[in-house]
């Protein structure tokens, strides 16, 4: 038999080429064929069985024919009351877990009645000044029996201890208590931008909420390692497979620094991926990522419970991807990331609708984007067999070269001193703007292709619905946290959060001082404050 | 004398960090030959005003995403003029609603941008209408 190359010279240049750049979204190039050449790792030790290290094949021995990936859609608007009536009907029609989204103010460490927030309250996600605000979002809802899931990251401190003493409140144990909490504050310097305060403090809350969950919270996963901002920010699938695992592996370092066993908190770690168009990209970055993060927990922590190993996964389908023209399309663009994410073994998804460019989703949209997956899930039948794509040439070269262009970065970052040192220096945040320029050029050159956009455009009007501000909806927020700060006990407010700044200077877990200062009517934007006061605020080096 | 180089403060307000769009139009800008200066994010109008005063810029592209448009550029505007730097060109791009663009160039923003616009409109718009200050 012929070599590849013999093929390649002898039969296959014989053929026509269109005069094409074959490559990925992310511009790997791609070769025409692959062979058993491409595939040089040993099967067992690059690939074994689901459920076993290194888990490229699947984290769950049975994946799907076990139990289907969970469909979190993620939800969260105006006041706590709008969002709790939302939750409430979502959990009567059999939804198990909640996804909250939080607006701006909440999620920037502003309270509603902050000059900041104006124009920005309850907007783009449900605001939370104070416990009071909790209390309303979870009423008549057992947090003991649904888990939630909070998109929430510089403040997520200040929410996490709500959600607890709210918990408290309904006589909910802590140890019952289960959700996530997004919580990844590297990715924000690199990425999605909401911070306070500079890097490290913000890691050393981030590791104060990992110890304090693993002591006193221990079915609450304290952080989601997030790829989804770094990939929508611009960066190829390689660069967020290399950056989201490098934040992974400097919150271990520094949990393990800070005297906690690894198999003690890295089973309660979490991913979140992006899902984007290049279908085989996808699939390859997901496998490549579980193969990586299985061998460093491995070899550099000295892990041993194999759940250390196994990088669980939320995923979301690409924002990015969908476009304000002909948006129909969009419901194509979804379905296919979304098949990709069910191919590359995740065992939780949010499709986005086809409208989200223009405005917040119709429920009509919403439905279209469940049914989706409902649609993959039950009627494809890709979810019989277990890693369906494994094997295939393509998908393990293109996995191992991944895998290989990921560790390079990794290496990298490691010779530069961590990842912290790496966002000081600004190398991710440059190599993505980099990246999201040259994709940029690439499509006003036509060398990539947005299907209704810069190929197969038509006239159409474009209607883009500025959401508006619901001034009344503000304003309620507004006089009622004014109300909640005059009534309150103010003494007890300024000693629970002489205590925050005191744990701020002294290096005691934050946590509990928190959640106190919650319990006596501290807010959100107060306790950002002491973080603004004790570390100083972080400003946006600007780089281009 | 050779001419001199246009200055340009490209910035971004509000509190979103969307700020993909805001990097790749100043690393288009400054590759089309021009000096700019890039606020960063978390801007307000206050500090984008002072920063084109200080960085004595001839033009200021602001990008919007959040839907604020309405209310930031005409006040960048203002505060540029009580500055006495009313000459500055204002110019700017985001989710902009095609009725709002044609208010705010009544208010005098200069250019407004729509998601479409490709670098290379943006760098020719700057290089035709965009004139040193005085």
């Amino acid at each position: 038999m012929k070599s590849k190359q013999e093929w390649l010279e002898q039969v296959y240049n014989r053929g026509k080429e269109r005069p094409v750049r074959f490559s990925t979204l992310s511009d790997l190039e791609i070769e025409p064929l692959y062979t058993p050449e491409d595939v040089k790792g040993d099967y067992a030790a690059t690939l074994g069985y689901p459920g076993e290290f290194p888990y490229t094949r699947g984290v769950y021995e049975s994946m799907y024919r076990g139990r289907l990936w969970t469909m979190r859609q993620f939800a969260g608007f105006g006041l706590a009351e709008d969002t709790n009536r939302r939750f409430r009907f979502l959990l009567s029609q059999g939804q198990d877990g909640l996804s909250t989204a939080f607006d701006m103010p909440t999620l920037m460490g502003y309270d509603a009645d902050h000059e900041r927030a104006i124009g920005e309250v309850g907007r783009e996600g449900v605001s939370v000044t104070s416990i009071h605000d909790m209390a309303r979002l979870f009423d008549q809802i057992p947090i003991g029996k649904v888990s939630t899931s909070m998109t929430v990251n510089c403040s997520a401190s200040v929410l996490l201890a709500m959600y607890l003493v709210q918990a408290e409140r309904q006589g909910v144990p802590w140890e019952q208590v289960s959700g996530t909490i997004q919580n990844d504050m590297l990715k924000e310097y690199i990425a999605q931008k909401e911070w306070i305060c500079p890097p490290a403090p913000a890691v050393r809350i981030v590791t104060d909420m990992i110890e304090f969950c693993t002591k006193k919270a221990p079915r609450f996963h304290p952080v989601s390692i997030s790829g989804y901002h770094i990939r929508e920010a611009g960066a190829t699938a390689v660069q967020e497979l290399a950056f989201t695992i490098a934040d992974g592996l400097c919150y271990v370092q520094n949990a393990v620094e800070r005297g906690l066993d690894v198999d003690e908190f890295a089973p309660r770690l979490s991913f979140f991926w992006d899902i984007h168009s290049d279908f085989l990209e996808e699939i390859a970055k997901l496998r490549a990522g579980r193969r990586m993060w299985a061998r460093l927990m491995k070899e550099r922590f000295g892990a041993k419970n194999p759940r250390s190993m196994m990088l669980r996964t939320h995923a979301q389908t690409a924002g990015v991807s969908l476009t304000a023209q002909q948006p129909m399309n969009n419901v194509v663009r979804v379905a296919i990331q979304a098949l990709a994410g069910v191919l590359g073994g995740v065992q939780s998804m949010h499709t986005n609708s086809m409208d989200e460019t223009l405005a917040l989703p119709t429920e009509q949209a919403v439905m279209v984007a469940l049914r989706t997956q409902q649609i993959i899930a039950e009627e494809t039948g890709v979810i019989n067999t277990i890693d369906p794509l494994g094997g295939s040439y393509a998908i393990e070269a293109l996995t191992d070269r991944m895998e290989a262009d990921a560790m390079e970065y990794i290496r990298k970052i490691d010779e530069m001193g961590g990842m912290l040192r790496a966002i000081d220096v600004g190398y991710p945040q440059r190599e993505i703007a980099e990246a999201a320029f040259l994709y940029q050029r690439q499509l006003e050159q036509g060398i990539k292709t947005v299907v209704g956009v810069n190929k197969y455009s038509i006239p159409e009007e474009i209607p883009i619905e500025v959401l508006k501000i619901d001034k009344e909806l503000e304003e309620r927020q507004i006089q009622r946290v004014r109300k909640m700060k005059r009534e309150r006990n103010s003494a007890a407010v300024r000693e629970a959060l002489r205590r925050v700044a005191e744990a701020c200077r002294n290096g005691e877990n934050l946590m509990e001082p928190i959640c106190d200062a919650v319990r006596n009517d501290a807010t959100v934007g107060e306790i950002s404050d002491i973080y603004r006061a004790e570390f100083g605020v972080y400003k946006d080096p600007g780089w281009i | 004398m050779a001419e001199k180089r246009l200055r340009i403060l490209v910035a971004k307000p509000g509190l979103d960090g969307h700020d993909r769009g805001a990097k790749i139009i100043a690393r288009a800008l400054r590759d089309g030959g021009f000096e700019v200066i890039y606020t960063g994010l978390h801007q307000t109008p206050e500090m984008i005003a002072e920063a084109a005063v200080q960085e004595d810029v001839d033009a200021v592209g602001l990008s919007i995403l959040s839907g604020a448009h309405m209310t930031l550029f005409p006040e960048v505007i203002r505060l540029l003029t009580e500055k006495g730097a009313g000459d500055v060109a204002v110019f700017g791009g985001g989710i902009i609603p095609e009725e709002d663009a044609g208010k705010l160039k009544e208010m005098g923003v200069k250019a407004v941008f729509t998601p479409g616009a490709s670098t290379e409109d943006i760098v020719k718009w700057v290089r035709e209408n965009v004139r040193p200050r005085e």
